[in-house]
This record gives structure tokens, C-alpha cells and sequence, in this order.
């Protein structure tokens, strides 16, 4: 039987000497590889790349793009992932000629529109978190976590403390955060969430002592609470000689409302891709640019950017360096995209996103806490996360299948079984950018499902019928797996 | 007016209602006063379209250009119009990780596809869905290697490695117990007889680059051997657009295989975001770093792409992770993805030519007619190491006046190098006039 062109993956596209694509002829004498290069350098066989043509190239892709939900089809309610509309105006200006082909080691005279840029998108993102100065060079968060805890290293060594190695990481944190403070050498020690779904004091002093290097916070926190006693914490951090590192995921509530600076934070990373709009592209490049207090300054990492008498510059000549991060100087085409958004929404418009992104995520959980369980039922901020266990009881329905009902009515699913603190969690974050058309039709979605568990489960056990494939074994591909593409003998 | 905020006044006045808050600001009081941020942020307001464009317009023409042989770990290649005709899809780039698999093939199946060709490049077995750079990827394989090898603490590097690498190899490794050595050169390449002096029981694994820092090519000839009887890790980077005609790292006999996508449809842009790569031994898998596509079936038996292996990763397994990549560079590995299928697999093969064939016009007439020499005498493939008579920066300042970026000064990479060095790189876009104008410019420079 002959595949579906559609189901088909561009090796099984490909026919021995179609082209796609027609390299230059060369201008320059020709000699044989082997004459140029010892013989014992060349590659034997060759890669088995797709031969097709440029128009099977753009059918293919252009298939398999229609195989995928996007922010620009609909709503993307992800929790701690902040899916907001990527304006297109961020990828008009990305696109600029003048940024696109600069190369990171031209002088520095014939690159100052760039650096600019990144000098003013540090200053502004500065002050959105209260913080002193930064570096925009952290490829994703995870990366800016490992950055941050770095930071931490290095004051600690400064100072003649190495025995700081106790990091705190509340039971409900992204997984990222013990991991990137892991392997930035830190010992891990999770401490509890309090019956009200957050950090408290109380907790905090049970661990203060000579070898704690400090706190990892989200604020809110990955419930979409607020933490109530975090200028406690703060202070008994502190004063503990401890520092407090906040993870950006989930600043899209408080832009303009409260700075992580004025909380207490000694470190901040922030997700680009979330907050300031620049698009995921299924999974990155993202931008984890991390903001520091005056005080670890000195550990930046090489370079950062400054200025002079003449103009914007990479200053290398930072003595108590961290080292270096990236390679060059991160995900730069991200950070004009950031820059961008950050121009057109100004202070006011940015102040205004996380008040909208609140209410929206209020009205939701208001709408729909009285058909899925709520356990932190309380005022949120950009995010909240419902339970799926009694309906799970009740009727065998899992926050999977709420997922997938969802994406059987062309929705996205919330982020689910996240955090680890509550039973079949389904995490939902709508954005400020969803309509109160966009979100009542969700709400009603939602209802359906809830009806449906009810009356009946089985069909939803089903679902999705309707999406380019139902549900995947995950089981067999991890039992089985097969991770790339073999010709058949 | 906000164009991203659909929302208007009696919708707000609504949702308050039904929310049961009098204000907005009723759903701030949680935060304590004395944390509350009052005012304003201090920068401009929200600006019109129109007027933003102005300003980043502004800024872009503020960059200059010039005709670049600038290289060092980002080049200036063709890039197929496929290439962002596909990525500048809005399925692609406007869309998350791919956790819901029913409606996330694309992404998973370009994903699968960009895996295929990184094994079949590095012939190598398996590939994950990409890291952020070949530096970062450095530092991953190497972690890779002790975790695999337990007990070991040791990874040799070879100092021929860009600088940059090394730097980012050890900010990772400077709080860990882990031993950074760096194997000495020879004639610019790696010393070979130093690897053997150098091996223990402690070594977990060599990390060596083809074409390394000078541009050079290294003769791995029997390392992997003696790595593997010692039982320690090789881990070759390569600019992957060398292994169109050169060895591959699987050819030499390489266990972990890293490098940049980046000459594969990316522009250069200021460094980013460009790809890190990188392919394993089959028996590595359980260990490899980022997230990894597998291949399954649905429920109603089709295939269907599916993130897998997910064990590894730091969302289960916390601080035991040994890895914590999450994001990754999913939409530039598409870019790559897209251009080696338009490219092909004889396109690669013509391009990687190409590369070699200028290359070595532009060197063959910079030692004839400007009497200059390399650095030493070892084959090189689309980039090379001149050992000039004057500092380079002289040379590269004198030749920008001619509109010209000469290449990169090695002291740039590394205060260490004596300033004579000057690394020049040469792609199939650089052609013969703006070569001989090269030459001509160099010679100038000289005088």
C-alpha cells in the first residue's frame, strides 16, 4: 500500500537525482578534494540526505505545518508558559537587513545599531524588575537559572564562603530549578508549600544556617499565588547571609504591579519568549537574559554590553567574571523581537498586560471552579490550576482527557500533571491577550467536558477523533525507540 | 489603545461582576503594601506601529557591512528562500513545545527528520532535538562522557579547541568535581603523542575540533582506539558543513558528536540563535541531554512523533537531572532541517566543495602574490590561519577602509595568541573578484 503523500517524511519523498536546489558555479580554478586534502580526511560514504525538489521541500513543509496548533489559530492556555499573540511587527524588525547579517566579531564601530539595542533593552528590562544591570546572553531560562546560580557561586567564593552549597526550592518550582542548581554544583533541598499553596516564613527559618547559599522563588508561584511573606523570607535570607534568586516564568502578572528588585531578589532571569512576546517556534530559541542586584555585578558574564565615550561596546575586561555562558552573545534575534514589543507597549501598556492577563485568568477560575476542582481557591494572578481527581474518582476521567477533549474542539490543552503538589493538575494561564469572546468560548468548551465526564466518560476516553493522529502510545516509544529514520533494505 | 489588548471598557466592567471584585486593583491586593509598585515604570509609553519601525529601522541602519571573510563559529552562507519561506510560517514559530503530540506533528516530524540527518552527517546513531549552540553543546557531551564513564572525573580537551568553547567548558565545570586538561598542540593541530601521555583511569573523555580554532584539520588516525581500550569517550566538533567531502566523526570513530548548525540556513545575526547539535553511540541514549523525538503509533495503528525518553529530563527527575535544557533552538533546527533538504544530499556535497575549492584559491593567492604563510603547513578546509608580518588588527583596520572584513584576529578570541594571527574563511558566497580584491587589499595593508 502507498503511503498518503501527506503522512510521509521527506526521505520517503526523496528520488535518486532530483534536485532542489542549484549551487553556484565556481568561479575559481578546480582541483580535485584529494589534492587539497590528504585522502585519509574524506569522508567515505556520503550522507543520506532527502533528494527532492525545491517544491517537494515547500509541499512537505507546508503539510506538516498544517499538522500543528499555534498562538495564531487560537487559544493556548499553557500555565507557566504565558502563550500570548506574537505581534507581527516584533518579526518585521527581526527581519531587518542590518541586524540579520551582522557578524558577532565585526568591530565594534560597524555594529553600534545592535548594540544600542541591547544596552537600552538591559536598561528597560532593568527597570521592569528593579533590578541594576544584567546580561542578555542566556539562551533559554534554564540557561538564565544556570546563570543565576553561577551568580551565586561567585559571590559566595568572593567572599571566602564556598561552604554555601544549600539551595532551597519549594516543592511546587518549575523542574528546571533544582536541576540548573544541580549542576551548577548546589545541594538541592526542597522545602514544602504551606497549606495555602505557598512558601512561608515559618519554613524558610527551619533551614537557615552557615552553609546556605540562598532561595529559589517564582513569584506568583506556579499555583498563580502571590507569596505573601516574601520580604520576610527576604529579610531572613539575608540576613542569614543567604541571596534570593526569582525565576521570571511567571512575571506576565506583575509588570508595573510589583518588582521582584523591591521584593528582595538579588537575582532575576526572565523569559523573553513568555513575557515580552517573542515566539516559541515550537520549542525555541527562547531568551533567558538574567538581572542582577549591583552587588554581583562584578561576576557578570564576558562580555556585556557598555558604553564609552565612543559609543556602545562588549566589555571582556570584567576581572571577577563568572566566565562565559554562550558562545557568542545568546539569541540575539530574540532580543530584538523583546525590544520591539517592549517599544510598542511602553510602560503603560506593559503595567496594563499583567492587569488583563489577572483579570483574565480570574474570570476563568471564577467561571469554571464551580465544575472542576479548585483546591487553592483564592484570588490569582496571571495563572491557576484546577484538580482532576474527583473527577477522576467520580467518573474515571484524568486531566489527560480533559486535555484531550480539549484538543478534539480545536483548543489547546493546559499545561497538566504540573505542579507535582497537586493530583492531576491542570494548569491554566489564558493571557492578557485572549478576548472575553475567546475565553467564554473555552469556559464553554470546558463546561462540555465536564458534561460529558459526567454522562459520558467513554466518549471522551476517545477523544481526539477529529486531530491529524489520536491519541500516541508514548509506552512503545519508549520502549521501542525509534529515533530516526532508516531506509528499508 | 493597545493592539494586543482586545479587551474594552464594559467587557472589563463585566468580567469584574462576574468575578465579584469592584476594580482591577481589588486583584493586586494580595501583594503586600510596602512591595506594591506605585507610578510608573520609568520609560517611554506605548508607541504606534509606525513609530516603531522608525526606530528599529534606525538602529539597523546604524550596522555597517563590508564584504566578510569573518568566521570563527559563524559564516556567511547561501541560504536557500525555502528556508524562511517555511520557518516564517506562523504553525511553526508561533507555536510551544510539542506536549500535546495529536496536534504537534509538524514540529514532532521535523524534529524526527532534523534527528535523521544529524545521525546520518555524523554517522552516528542517535541525535536529540538540538542544544543552543556548539559551545553549550561542548559542555553538554563532556557531561555526558563523566556521567557515562562513572567514576571518571577527567576530560582532556584539546587546545586547539576555539577559545570561546573553552571558556564556556569552564564556567560550566569550575564548580563540579570535574578535572579540565588541556592536551597541547603541534604544528596547529592536536599533539597526538600527548594524548597518550596524558591518559589515565581518570579520564572520562578526549574532546578534540575539526577544523579546530586555526581552521586546521586534526589526523585522528588511532585515538579512538586507544580512547576506547583505556575506556574513555571521543568527542569530535565539527562545523557540519565540512562533512559534505570530510570524515565524519563516526568515520574517525567518535562516541559523541557536537558541533553548529548554523552554515546550514541561519544567518549569522550577531551569533544568534544558532544550533547546537549533537549525536551519540547508541549506548548513550539514556544519557543524552534535551528532549528526543521518538517514533510510534496512534491509537488507530498510524504513525505518528511523539517526545520520548523523557525520563532523562529535569521536569521528573529534578536536581537528579544531568541535564536541565528544556527550551531549546527548535525553530532554527527547523531552519536547518529545511535547508538540508533543499539543499540535498548532492547539494551538501557541491557546497562543502565549493568551500574547499575557494578556501584554497584565496590562500593559494594570498602565499603567491602577497608572499604570505600559514600559520603551519596542515590541510584546511573552508577557513585558514595566516601568519601575518604586522599585527592582524592593523591589517583588518586597513582593509575595512577597502570595504573588506579580513577575518578575525585571534587575539580577538583569546589575549593568549600573539597578534600576528589572523583567521580567514572563505564560503561558496565570496567570489573570485572579491577575492583577487582581497589580495590586492592585503597587499596594501602590508605595505
Amino acid at each position: 500500500m502507498s503511503m498518503d503523500l501527506k503522512d510521509m517524511l521527506i526521505f520517503e519523498r526523496s528520488r535518486p537525482g532530483r534536485r532542489g536546489f542549484r549551487v553556484p558555479e565556481t568561479d575559481v580554478p578546480v582541483q580535485p578534494a584529494d589534492r587539497l586534502v590528504p585522502k585519509g580526511y574524506l569522508r567515505g560514504a556520503p550522507a543520506e540526505l532527502p533528494e527532492v525538489s525545491e517544491v517537494d521541500v515547500i509541499r512537505h513543509y507546508t503539510r506538516l505545518s498544517q499538522k500543528n496548533y499555534c498562538v495564531d489559530m487560537g487559544f493556548y492556555p499553557l500555565g507557566s508558559c504565558t502563550m500570548k499573540y506574537n505581534p507581527k511587527i516584533n518579526e518585521t524588525a527581526a527581519a531587518l537587513e542590518g541586524f540579520n547579517i551582522l557578524h558577532p566579531l565585526q568591530p565594534r564601530h560597524t555594529a553600534q545599531g545592535i548594540l544600542e539595542l541591547m544596552y537600552e533593552l538591559t536598561e528597560k528590562l532593568c527597570e521592569v524588575t528593579g533590578m541594576d544591570w544584567g546580561t542578555l546572553q542566556p539562551f533559554a531560562g534554564a540557561h538564565g537559572e544556570f546563570t543565576g546560580m553561577k551568580f551565586f557561586r561567585s559571590y559566595f567564593d568572593a567572599r571566602g564562603e564556598k561552604q554555601r552549597t544549600k539551595v532551597l526550592v519549594p516543592d511546587a518550582a518549575h523542574g528546571t530549578n533544582p536541576a540548573s542548581a544541580n549542576i551548577a554544583g548546589f545541594d538541592v533541598v526542597e522545602i514544602k508549600s504551606r497549606h495555602d499553596g505557598r512558601v512561608s516564613a515559618e519554613e524558610v527559618k527551619k533551614h537557615l544556617d552557615e552553609n546556605l547559599a540562598g532561595i529559589m522563588l517564582t513569584n506568583p508561584n506556579t499555583l498563580g499565588l502571590f507569596e505573601t511573606d516574601i520580604a520576610e523570607i527576604a529579610e531572613l535570607v539575608h540576613d542569614a547571609g543567604g541571596l534570593l534568586y526569582y525565576d521570571g516564568a511567571n512575571l506576565n502578572a506583575v509588570m508595573g504591579k510589583s518588582r521582584p528588585g523591591d521584593m528582595g531578589f538579588d537575582v532575576v532571569h526572565l523569559n523573553l519568549h513568555k513575557t515580552f512576546s517573542t515566539p516559541h517556534g515550537g520549542g525555541g530559541p527562547g531568551s533567558g537574559a538574567v538581572m542582577v542586584k549591583k552587588k554581583l555585578e562584578p561576576y557578570l558574564p564576558v562580555p556585556t554590553v557598555r558604553k564609552d565615550g565612543k559609543g556602545y561596546f562588549l566589555d571582556h575586561d570584567i576581572p571577577e567574571t563568572m566566565g562565559r555562558i554562550s558562545g557568542f552573545y545568546g539569541n540575539t534575534a530574540v532580543l530584538v523581537r523583546a525590544y520591539t514589543y517592549i517599544l510598542t507597549m511602553g510602560s503603560d501598556g506593559l503595567q496594563r498586560a499583567s492587569e488583563l492577563a489577572v483579570l483574565n485568568a480570574n474570570y476563568v477560575k471564577e467561571k469554571l471552579k464551580r465544575r472542576y476542582h479548585l483546591p487553592y481557591d483564592q484570588v490569582c494572578k496571571h495563572e491557576f490550576v484546577f484538580s482532576a481527581d474527583q473527577m477522576k474518582e467520580k467518573y474515571g476521567i484524568s486531566a489527560t482527557d480533559v486535555a484531550k477533549g480539549l484538543l478534539e474542539y480545536g483548543l489547546h490543552a493546559p499545561t497538566i500533571y504540573f505542579p507535582l503538589i497537586v493530583h492531576e493538575a491542570m494548569m491554566i494561564e489564558p493571557t492578557e491577550t485572549e478576548s472575553k469572546e475567546s475565553l467564554d468560548h473555552f469556559i464553554e468548551v470546558m463546561e462540555g467536558i465536564a458534561d460529558l465526564a459526567e454522562n459520558n466518560p467513554e466518549k471522551l476516553h476517545d477523544f481526539p477523533l477529529s486531530t491529524p493522529v489520536r491519541r500516541v502510545d508514548q509506552v512503545r516509544a519508549a520502549k521501542q525507540p525509534v529515533l530516526r529514520w532508516e531506509k528499508e533494505q | 489603545m493597545f493592539a494586543y489588548l482586545p479587551h474594552t471598557e464594559s467587557e472589563i466592567k463585566e468580567m469584574l461582576v462576574d468575578i465579584g471584585a469592584a476594580s482591577i486593583d481589588d486583584l493586586f491586593a494580595d501583594i503586600p503594601e510596602k512591595i506594591r509598585f506605585k507610578g510608573r515604570l520609568k520609560f517611554e509609553t506605548g508607541q504606534s506601529e509606525l513609530e516603531v519601525y522608525r526606530r528599529l529601522h534606525a538602529l539597523a541602519v546604524k550596522n555597517k557591512q563590508a564584504v566578510s571573510f569573518l568566521g570563527a563559529g559563524s559564516y556567511d552562507h547561501v541560504i536557500p528562500a525555502s528556508v524562511n519561506a517555511l520557518i516564517g510560517r506562523t504553525e511553526f514559530y508561533t507555536s510551544y513545545t510539542p506536549y500535546q503530540p495529536e496536534i504537534s506533528q509538524g514540529v514532532l516530524q521535523a524534529i524526527f527528520e532534523f534527528q535523521t540527518m544529524m545521525c546520518e552527517l555524523t554517522s552516528l546513531d542517535v541525535s536529540n532535538a538540538s542544544l543552543y549552540d556548539g559551545h553549550t553543546a561542548a559542555s553538554e557531551a563532556c557531561a555526558l562522557a563523566v556521567n557515562s564513564t562513572r567514576k571518571r572525573d577527567t576530560i582532556l580537551y584539546s587546545r586547539t579547541l576555539h577559545p570561546n568553547t573553552k571558556q564556556v567548558l569552564k564556567t560550566y565545570f569550575n564548580d563540579l568535581p570535574v578535572h579540565l586538561k588541556e592536551v597541547p598542540e603541534k604544528d596547529g593541530v592536536l599533539d597526538p603523542g600527548a594524548v597518550e601521555a596524558m591518559m589515565d583511569a581518570q579520564v572520562a573523555g578526549l574532546l578534540v575540533q575539526s577544523p579546530n580554532v586555526y581552521g586546521f584539520l586534526e589526523d585522528y588516525s588511532g585515538i579512538a582506539d586507544k580512547l576506547h581500550e583505556n575506556k574513555s569517550l571521543f568527542i569530535i566538533s565539527s562545523n557540519p558543513m565540512s562533512l559534505g567531502v570530510l570524515k565524519s566523526q563516526g568515520e574517525w570513530g567518535a562516541d559523541i558528536a557536537i558541533g553548529d548548525t548554523q552554515p546550514f540556513g541561519l544567518s549569522s545575526y550577531f551569533g544568534g540563535p544558532a544550533v547546537g547539535y549533537i549525536a551519540a553511540a547508541e549506548k548513550l541514549l539514556r544519557k543524552l541531554p534535551g528532549r528526543i523525538v521518538g517514533q510510534t503509533l496512534d491509537e488507530d495503528g498510524k504513525r505518528a512523533f511523539v517526545l520520548t525518553l523523557q525520563a532523562r529530563e529535569q521536569h521528573i527527575k529534578r536536581e537528579r537531572a544531568t541535564s536541565n535544557i528544556c527550551s531549546n533552538q527548535a525553530l532554527a533546527a527547523l531552519a536547518s532541517t529545511v535547508y538540508l533538504s533543499t539543499v540535498g544530499r548532492e547539494g551538501l556535497k557541491e557546497l562543502s566543495a565549493l568551500n574547499l575549492q575557494k578556501a584554497h584559491y584565496l590562500a593559494g593567492e594570498l602565499k603567491e602574490k602577497a608572499g604570505l604563510k600559514l600559520l603551519a603547513d596542515q590541510p584546511f578546509f573552508n577557513e585558514f590561519c595566516l601568519k601575518l608580518p604586522i599585527p592582524a588588527q592593523k591589517v583588518t583596520d586597513k582593509m575595512e577602509s577597502d570595504g573588506i572584513f579580513a577575518g578575525v584576529p585571534l587575539k580577538l578570541l583569546d589575549p593568549d595568541y600573539p597578534e600576528d594571527l589572523l583567521l580567514v574563511a572563505v564560503t561558496e558566497k565570496r567570489t573570485k573578484d572579491e577575492m583577487d580584491a582581497y589580495v590586492k587589499s592585503m597587499k596594501g595593508a602590508l605595505k
